[in-house]
């Protein structure tokens, strides 16, 4: 009698139509399909080409940077490892093809590809080493392999430049037919070329069963160990994936600018995307396309009118991010949608 | 009576691809002689235990028994001291975790431990994706995975939590959220499921539908449930082992333990204890 109630499965009558196996099919599906705002940003940067001619140079190194924030969303957004040396990547693809450019090798596409492979190389080396462990030690860790090659770059000045930096690079023209341009035109389309690509990439590797299989680790690493993932294995891949992604920034940067110092691997470096990426929007995918260009033209506007002091607004805008927008821009367009 | 009518009423739940059970003796898992101490404290301490295929048992005793230890033990979070593990007749005690998860081993979590932020459809696609060796894959897109969809949703559908198939877990009610629990480890299909307090803090008119979701899962699970509510085990069992101190003190069907002298006294005397087997 008292079990009556148990013998009926207890499904309340449903307030709605249940759902359809086709309508959670369809809502998976939807998720990876290209929404109408996913090409704003491709506009803006083909208008900033057309509208603000004198400020290509800047416009290069800010898609550069976004593509080096979006490298570093994939580690901290997607696979939840919380890095403090993600500048050893960037730094690593922008010596490869300093180096390669100043010994003679400036052909632009596969220089960028060499550094590429060099910061995945490295990538995957250290992050066999250090995603043993997580929290603190990793984030202590990840420092100092930054460190570690920030030095080594630092004494090997026969090879790098040692503190003056990388100089003499002669990039040769992409194809073999566009020069890189005093004004920049050509290195600003190379990098909006490149980040474009390297965005698909990065899109596809969020929306895959891998891709998921990140978040989930960021979720609930415990669980996603009792469903049976390799959990270490698919840090390792991503965390080399996006080490070559950084390469690839810092190769783009080193080729546009002709210039590579040890600012490239110190922790400046490291902190500073990490707070481009919080201002947008950690694990979004678009919030470096929203932080970096902010806290770029920020820093380029702030620093012309208050030389100085230009880093209490960096400071300023970080804490109001903090306070008022957690999750970044991008979480809080979310929540004022809602 | 009424055991017969719920079988006929709510008939079980089918997880698909359950392999064929291989080994001879007829145990789902065994341990041998398990031993784990941390310097001079010994948690656990020369258990032989044996959970047939098909069985319902269930692992009690008083806080700091061991219970816990020993889940970690066979999941393989913790290495054993000595002794042996074994799943389905095969030797795993060096393997790691997500090796025994491939043999056939599922758990759940006496703190749910889901991911919240997703919903609960990707919770269990998460599951069988890994089942099925396609969490790896850097190609198709997730959503075009559609097999591994429809399973999930089929899993949600039979646990009677297909309305919330949609929404982020961390929505859910805390009774639900159990379920999931649940849910996400049905979709392993394992041969061996461990139900770590699988009723822990749900509020008493809710743990009725956990109850009934345990009642129906497939017969030839072996489920093991970890638990301090006694009502429950009592209601669900049909083997209990006593774990005290580290040790297996007593085994038996409910009504012997019930009726067992030294359990009353460890256990069943002392009724009013916190909860938790940590």
């Amino acid at each position: 009698m008292a079990t009556e109630g148990l013998v009926r499965p207890r499904l309340k009558p449903a307030p709605r139509a249940p759902l359809a196996p086709q309508q959670a099919i369809d809502a998976f599906a939807r998720r990876h399909r290209y929404r109408w705002w996913e090409a704003l940003p491709w506009a803006a940067a083909i208008a900033a080409y057309v509208l603000f001619p004198s400020y290509l140079p800047l416009g290069a190194q800010i898609l550069a940077t976004i593509l080096f924030a979006l490298s570093a969303d994939l580690v901290l957004g997607y696979a939840g490892i919380v890095t403090l040396g993600h500048a050893a990547f960037f730094g690593t693809g922008a010596y490869t093809a300093g180096i390669l450019a100043v010994h003679g090798w400036g052909e632009p596409i596969t220089g960028l590809l060499a550094g590429t492979a060099t910061a995945a190389l490295i990538g995957f080396v250290s992050g066999w080493i250090v995603l043993r462990t997580t929290g603190l030690t990793l984030l202590m860790q990840t420092l100092v392999v930054a460190t570690l090659l920030y030095e080594a770059a630092n004494k090997a000045s026969w090879l790098t430049g040692g503190d003056d930096g990388l100089q003499g690079m002669e990039v040769w023209p992409i194809f073999g037919q566009f020069r890189f341009d005093m004004f920049g035109r050509t290195g600003y389309l190379y990098c909006l070329a490149v980040l474009f690509l390297c965005w698909l990439f990065a899109r596809h590797i969020v929306y895959s069963p891998f891709g998921r299989s990140l978040t989930g680790i960021r979720e609930n690493v415990r669980r996603m160990h009792a469903i049976g993932a390799p959990v270490r294995r698919r840090r390792l891949i991503i965390y080399t994936i996006a080490a070559g992604l950084a390469g690839t920034a810092g190769a783009l940067i080193a080729q546009t600018t002709g210039f590579v110092g040890l600012s490239f691997l110190n922790l400046e470096r490291s902190g500073g995307v990490l707070i481009m990426l919080i201002i947008g929007g950690v694990g979004r995918l678009y919030g470096a396309f929203i932080g970096v260009p902010l806290y770029m033209i920020a820093q380029n506007r702030f620093s012309e009118i208050e030389p100085v002091y230009w880093y209490f607004w960096i400071g300023l805008l970080m804490v109001l991010v903090v306070v008022f927008a957690r999750g970044g821009i991008l979480g809080l367009s979310e929540r004022l949608r809602r | 009576m009424t055991i017969e009518t719920r079988a006929v009423e709510t008939p079980a739940i089918e997880t698909p691809a359950i392999r064929t059970p291989a080994a001879a003796n007829g145990l789902a898992l065994e341990t041998r002689g398990l031993c784990k101490s941390f310097g001079a404290l010994t948690v656990a301490d020369q258990i032989n235990f044996r959970l047939e295929r098909g069985a319902r048992q269930a692992l009690i005793g008083p806080n700091g028994a061991g219970k816990t230890t020993f889940v970690e033990l066979v999941t393989g979070g913790l290495r054993p001291s000595a002794g042996q593990i074994v799943i389905d007749g095969a030797d795993v005690t060096d393997l790691p975790q997500a090796v025994r998860v491939k043999r056939g081993l599922a758990r759940t979590f006496q703190i749910t431990a889901l991911f919240r932020r997703l919903t609960t459809l990707e919770n269990v696609t998460l599951a069988i994706a890994e089942r099925d060796g396609v969490a790896g894959g850097l190609i198709r897109p997730a959503g075009r995975h559609n097999r591994v969809i429809e399973e999930a949703f089929a899993l949600l559908e039979t646990l009677g939590l297909a309305d919330d198939a949609l929404r982020p877990v961390s929505a859910l009610a805390y009774g639900r959220q159990r379920l999931v629990e649940i849910a996400v480890a049905l979709g392993l299909s394992p041969k061996v499921l461990l139900l770590d307090e699988p009723a822990a803090g749900v509020p008493s008119g809710e743990s009725g539908l956990i109850i009934e979701v345990i009642e129906r899962l497939p017969p030839d699970i072996a489920v093991l449930i970890i638990e301090h509510d006694m009502d429950l085990v009592f209601r669900l069992a049909r083997r209990i082992t006593v774990l005290v101190q580290g040790r297996i003190l007593v085994e038996g069907p409910p009504d012997a333990i019930a009726a067992d002298p030294q359990v009353r006294q460890v256990y069943l005397g002392e009724r009013e204890h916190g909860r938790g087997g940590r």
